[in-house]
C-alpha cells in the first residue's frame, strides 16, 4: 500500500511536470520527447489503476506511433520557432488568471465530489486475480461494443484517408510510367515502313 | 495515506490546466497547440480510467480506448494540415492563417 503511494507520487509529480515542460520548453522537439515523457509516466499511473491493456496501448500505439509522427514533422518543417514564441510572455498574465480560474474551479469540484451509494454499474469489473485486465476488456468490446468499435476502426480509415489526400502531391515534371498506354500500343502505332528514294533521303 | 480517487482526479485536473495555459502561452505554433490538445485528452483518459477503476466499471475503459483512436486521428489529420499548410505558405503561425477571412 505504502508502495503504490509512492509511486503514484512519483508517476503523477514526474507527469505533471513533463506536462509542464511542454509547454515551456524553447525548442518544439524537447517538447515533444516531454510529451512522451508524460505519456510514459500516465501509462504507469494506469498500471497502477489495474488498466494494464491501456497503459500498454497508451506506450505501444501513442509514444510509437502518434508522438513519433509529431516527432517527424516538427523535424522536417524548417521552421523559425524563435520567431513563433516572440509574444510568449505578452500572453502569459492572461493565461495564468484563465489556469489558476479553471484549476480552482476543478479542484473545488473534484474536492466535493460525492458518489452515489446505488451506483449503477453497467459493466462490472471482474475481480482481477480471475480475469485478466485485457480480457475483461476484450470480452464486452467484442460483444456489447462491437459496433463502436467497428466505429473506431471506420474513424481510424476516415483519418488515414484524409491524411493522404491531404499531404500526397504528385510533381508535374517527373514523366511516369503508362502501362495502360504501354499494353495498349499495336504494331501500327509503333512501326512504319517507308520507301525511301536513294539520295533524297527522309524528311 | 491510501490513494482515492480524487488524488487521480486532481492530477489530470492539473494536466488538463497546463494543457489550457499552454495554448493561450504558444498562440502561435501549431504544433505545440496540437501538443497542449493531447495533453488535455491524457487528462481526460486519466479521469475516465480512474472513474473506471475505482467505481469498478469497464464501460470507461471502453470509452477511453474510444478517446484514444478519436485523438489519434486527430492528431495524424491535424499533422498533415499543418504540413500542407507549411508547403503553402512557409510559416505554421497561427495568426497568419486568415485566408478565408473569417
Amino acid at each position: 500500500m505504502m508502495l503504490s503511494a509512492l509511486f503514484f507520487y512519483l508517476f503523477a509529480i514526474m507527469c505533471v511536470g513533463a506536462g509542464f515542460m511542454v509547454i515551456a520548453a524553447k525548442n518544439p522537439v524537447h517538447a515533444v520527447l516531454f510529451l512522451i515523457l508524460a505519456f510514459f509516466n500516465a501509462a504507469g499511473l494506469f498500471v497502477l489503476l489495474g488498466a494494464e491493456f491501456l497503459a500498454m496501448i497508451l506506450v505501444v500505439v501513442y509514444v510509437g506511433a502518434v508522438l513519433v509522427l509529431f516527432l517527424f514533422v516538427v523535424m522536417m518543417l524548417d521552421v523559425d520557432f524563435a520567431e513563433l514564441r516572440a509574444g510568449f510572455l505578452k500572453y502569459l498574465p492572461v493565461g495564468v488568471v484563465v489556469g489558476i480560474l479553471l484549476l480552482v474551479e476543478l479542484v473545488f469540484v473534484v474536492s466535493t465530489w460525492i458518489t452515489a451509494p446505488a451506483l449503477f454499474t453497467d459493466a462490472p469489473m471482474p475481480p482481477a486475480a480471475e480475469v485478466s485486465n485485457t480480457k475483461a476488456l476484450g470480452e464486452i468490446l467484442y460483444t456489447r461494443y462491437v459496433y463502436l468499435f467497428e466505429a473506431a476502426g471506420l474513424i481510424l480509415l476516415v483519418a488515414m484517408v484524409g491524411a493522404i489526400v491531404l499531404t500526397l502531391h504528385h510533381k508535374r515534371d517527373v514523366r511516369r510510367q503508362s502501362i495502360a498506354a504501354q499494353v495498349g500500343r499495336t504494331r501500327e502505332m509503333a512501326v512504319e515502313v517507308v520507301e525511301v528514294e536513294s539520295g533524297r533521303g527522309l524528311k | 495515506m491510501t490513494i482515492g480517487l480524487s488524488h487521480y482526479l486532481t492530477v489530470a485536473a492539473v494536466l488538463f490546466t497546463i494543457g489550457i495555459f499552454g495554448i493561450f502561452l504558444n498562440r502561435k505554433n501549431v504544433i505545440v497547440i496540437l501538443m497542449s490538445i493531447e495533453l488535455m485528452l491524457l487528462a481526460v483518459n486519466i479521469n475516465l480510467v480512474a472513474f473506471s477503476a475505482f467505481h469498478g466499471d469497464l464501460v470507461g475503459q471502453v470509452f477511453t480506448l474510444i478517446v484514444l483512436t478519436v485523438a489519434a486521428a486527430e492528431a495524424a489529420i491535424g499533422l498533415a494540415i499543418v504540413v500542407v499548410y507549411f508547403r503553402n505558405r512557409g510559416t505554421i503561425d497561427v495568426a497568419e492563417i486568415d485566408l478565408l477571412k473569417g
